[in-house]
């Protein structure tokens, strides 16, 4: 066990974990933030991103211990504009993968306001979508801004 | 009034017999094209829950004193557990209980395949149980193991006699025929991998099982659950609120459910037992490989006079032969046709339906065999179809088929194949393909819904049925906002528990807009019948505004009740569509690029066109998959599963998706309910393979025959083309293309 000091979505938390807890599993096992998937566990898909300071981190394959930044999560981007965007363009069918789809999105926007096309198919080609809601995602990360 | 009636239920394909109590479906069936909420886009209602990580998952499902259960699999493809001994397991820290082959259904002695459950375990958390499976002191027995289908096929292992079928004269036929093609047709082994992977959650509250889980069929679990637990059905509580895909997966429920029933009985803990995501490649089910040896025989102008197959389903352990000659049997006018379909038992895991099981595989072959004879007619490919259009299912006339209006709709995405060509180069070859499909999907009984209107002008629809991501929530929102002359955002759907509404049908075979919209529409006609009588006894004309009527309810709600009616007997009521698709590739490397894609089904009405396009994306996107990049490899040797991550299993991402044209004929079926419509779910993967090898053919005359296309089978084909070539050169042959 080793205290664990993290900030997320703004909020501080002080934790006592086995070093070797990934950050996947504090969020959503001991902070109750279930809005981040674990889909694989290990790193090939991109359901549990997060963004650790504005860059997006695959939470499943990272150390709890060795964050070293500000974690935010799909909880603290629901009031972005990028929610209400895929709304719109119907970039959701089951679901699962969203949260980290938008997580990913978020970062992008962030870095760069107006992506195009070949920009968002470059950074979200690490986030799978099985349902097949890509061409939705990339017309919410085109168009997010209304 | 309840009737019974003697009547065919299919599901993916597969037909009984059955005594059905129905319900009549008097509703005249609305006008074609949009009304006033039904056939206008609409966002999905629980979008944004979704979008935000708030809609909560059977993964998500935490009960106070959870344990977590985990599964000891086979590392063999076929082995007897000789002895095992649970306690150095009941030993660890953390552990609360274990279970040998033959304590929870599923657990087996016998090991049919790697990956197969024999034991488990549950502990205080994951990590605790999956250690403890290491330390259960297993001797296996290896058995011997088959794994090739052809030979499981000499030696008769069977998963199930096999389906034969035959009309005509096949023989006189063939030997008739002016002009015969025959070619081998491979598929490969695919994964749902469903990013919500198999899991569930169980706690005995009393004697009743409370199941959360991952599951396109809530009624089917419970009905399982109980009858491998012997309980009475009602004791069997089952909740999917929010389920993160399946694709024909997750119809029933399996050796984790079972699992964590039994160890949440000797517990007395809930208990949580999800399959990891490499679990989920080798033991979760797959659309199994085929083989497919066909032969067509024609006439010179074309008219095919027989057609001939032979089809292998490598279906593995167990699972059921699916009904690869489906389209050789149905797709086009033709009086001699003979098949034969082996399902063939192997030491490999299971088969599960995928997403139009049989038909996206029997496709593949017959619609390339399709073009390879009208490149030996030197006829053009879409009017090849047209000379064989059935007009009827052998017979049965078809309760609708606008396969023709397609065709219309697809010539000017067909016509653009001539400036495509031209723009080839020495290293991208560029060409167009097409498809036809043929699939079911038009539902059936029984399936209920119950529509309460309170007063406040609100309706809420009331279901035990299951969303699994195609927008059910919001179609039948749709239609009841329809019915009820409410706007969308006044009408709830609540469905996803057992124990909260009536019985609905699966969400599988794409059954679930046709089989429960119309019950849906029905209990929202019987609740505004009732609200038009009160509004008649306040004075009111009876179409006055529902809030107008029933503001002075107070307390008193109007209860609707709508059941869904018959199918109509005596007719074939099957799904139609086209694809054409853009291929570029390159004859260096291999490569192959689906640049543009055009889909124009044949559905029935649509409910709504945003969730209807968004289908037939997602079905696009799964079928490139299929076609150019999945294949879940086995070991021919060992029977051992070598791909077993997602980075060995290659699906679609955001950059593979080809630009995607989607057009429906959007007319209601009229003989089908009182909606029209059928379902969606799989028509749009059907066609994706042949109309991409169509494409590579038409590009670059070579004939890829097995999926995946790899590099290597392109540049397989490639050779293959160019030798051809030669070989028509020393003949003073022209060249072909």
């Amino acid at each position: 066990m080793a205290e664990l000091r993290l900030t997320v979505n703004g909020g501080e938390h002080v934790l006592d974990l086995p070093v070797g807890t990934s950050l996947a599993h504090v969020l959503r096992e001991e902070l109750g933030l279930t809005g981040t998937k674990i889909a694989c566990n290990e790193g090939h898909c991109g359901a549990c991103t997060v963004q650790v300071d504005g860059i997006p981190r695959l939470s499943c394959i990272t150390l709890a211990h060795a964050v070293e930044g500000d974690v935010t999560t799909i909880e603290g981007l629901r009031d972005h504009p990028l929610v209400e965007a895929f709304v719109r363009c119907d970039a959701v069918q089951c679901g699962f993968c969203t949260p980290g789809q938008v997580v990913s999105a978020a970062a992008l926007v962030a870095a760069n306001a107006q992506p195009t096309r070949e920009e968002i198919r470059h950074s979200m080609a690490g986030n799978i979508c099985r349902c097949g809601t890509y061409p939705r995602i990339e017309e919410a990360v085109l168009t997010w801004q209304g | 009034m309840a009737r019974l009636i003697r009547t065919e239920k299919e599901v993916e394909g597969r037909f009984e017999e059955v005594w059905l109590v129905v319900e009549e479906d008097p509703l005249e069936q609305w006008p074609a094209g949009p009304l006033a909420v039904v056939g206008r886009p609409a966002p999905r209602k629980d979008a944004a829950e979704r979008v935000r990580g708030q809609a909560r998952y059977t993964a998500d499902v935490r009960l106070p004193g959870m344990l977590h259960a985990a599964v000891l699999r086979s590392p063999y493809a076929h082995a007897r557990v000789r002895r095992i001994d649970l306690a150095p397991a009941l030993a660890l820290p953390g552990v609360r209980g274990a279970l040998g082959p033959g304590e929870a259904h599923e657990l087996e002695e016998e090991a049919g395949f790697q990956g197969a459950p024999v034991a488990a375990v549950a502990a205080d958390t994951f990590a605790q149980a999956r250690a403890a499976l290491d330390a259960i002191d297993v001797e296996w027995e290896e058995l011997e193991a088959v794994l090739d289908p052809e030979e499981a096929v000499r030696r008769a292992l069977f998963t199930g006699e096999p389906r034969r079928h035959e009309r005509g004269d096949v023989d006189r036929a063939l030997a008739e025929a002016d002009v015969v093609v025959e070619a081998t047709y491979r598929t490969q082994t695919v994964l749902h991998n469903s990013l919500e992977t198999h899991q569930a959650t169980c706690e005995w509250v009393g004697d009743t099982l409370h199941v959360y889980i991952s599951t396109q069929f809530i009624w089917g679990v419970r009905e399982e659950i109980a009858e491998a637990l012997a309980l009475p059905q009602d004791k069997v509580r089952v909740v999917c609120e929010f389920m993160g895909g399946g694709f024909g997966s997750k119809n029933s429920p399996d050796e984790y459910t079972f699992v964590a029933a039994e160890l949440a009985k000797r517990t007395g803990r809930p208990v949580r037992c999800a399959l990891t995501r490499r679990e989920e490649h080798t033991s979760a089910g797959n659309r199994n490989s085929t083989i497919q040896r066909l032969r067509v025989g024609a006439r010179s102008d074309g008219t095919i006079v027989a057609l001939e197959g032979e089809f292998t389903n490598s279906v593995g352990w167990s699972g059921w032969n699916s009904s690869t000659e489906g389209p050789m049997r149905m797709l086009y006018a033709c009086d001699n046709v003979r098949t034969v379909t082996y399902g063939a038992r192997l030491n490999t895991p299971p088969m599960k339906a995928f997403r139009a099981p049989g038909f996206v595989e029997g496709t593949f072959g017959l619609e390339c065999l399709v073009d390879e004879l009208a490149a030996k007619l030197d006829l053009d490919p879409l009017e090849l179809r047209r000379l064989n259009y059935a007009h009827s299912n052998e017979g049965t006339p078809f309760s609708s088929k606008n396969l023709e209006e397609c065709y219309r709709l697809a010539e000017s995405h067909w016509e653009r194949r001539h400036a495509l060509r031209a723009r080839s180069d020495a290293t991208w070859k560029r060409g167009v393909g097409m498809a036809s499909q043929i699939w079911y999907g038009g539902g059936g009984p029984p399936s209920y819904a119950w529509a309460r209107v309170g007063s406040d002008g609100r309706a809420t629809i009331v279901t035990a049925m299951q969303d699994i991501g195609t927008g059910t929530r919001t179609a039948m929102a749709q239609i009841a906002a329809e019915e009820l002359r409410l706007p969308l955002d006044r009408v709830e759907v609540s469905l996803g528990d057992s124990a909260r509404g009536p019985y609905a049908t699966l969400s599988a075979g794409s059954s679930t807009t046709p089989s429960m919209g119309p019950a849906v529409r029905a209990a929202a006609a019987d609740a505004r019948e009732q609200i038009e009588d009160l509004a008649e006894q306040r004075g009111l004309p009876r179409d006055a505004p529902v809030e107008e009527v029933v503001d002075l309810l107070e307390d008193a709600q109007i209860v609707g009740k709508g059941a869904r009616g018959p199918n109509p007997t005596g007719m074939s009521v099957l799904t139609f569509g086209v694809h054409v698709v853009e291929v570029a590739v390159d004859v260096e490397t291999g490569e192959v690029r689906v640049e543009r894609v055009a889909a124009i089904h044949d559905v029935g009405r649509i409910v709504n066109p945003l969730g209807a396009s968004s289908q037939v994306e997602g079905g696009i996107i799964q079928g490139v998959g299929h076609t150019l990049s999945e294949q879940r490899l086995l070991d021919p040797e060992t029977g051992g599963i070598l791909t077993t991550s997602l980075d060995a299993y290659r699906m679609p991402t955001i950059a593979d998706v080809p630009e995607i044209v989607c057009e429906f004929v959007d007319r209601p079926d009229e003989h089908l309910t009182n909606l029209g419509a059928k379902g969606l779910g799989e028509p749009p993967i059907i066609p994706v393979a042949a109309a991409i090898a169509n494409a590579i053919r038409d590009a670059t005359g070579a004939e890829v025959r097995e999926l995946p296309i790899s590099r290597e089978e392109m540049l397989r084909a490639l050779r293959e083309a160019e030798e051809r070539a030669r070989e028509r050169e020393k003949r003073g042959a022209p060249a072909a293309v």
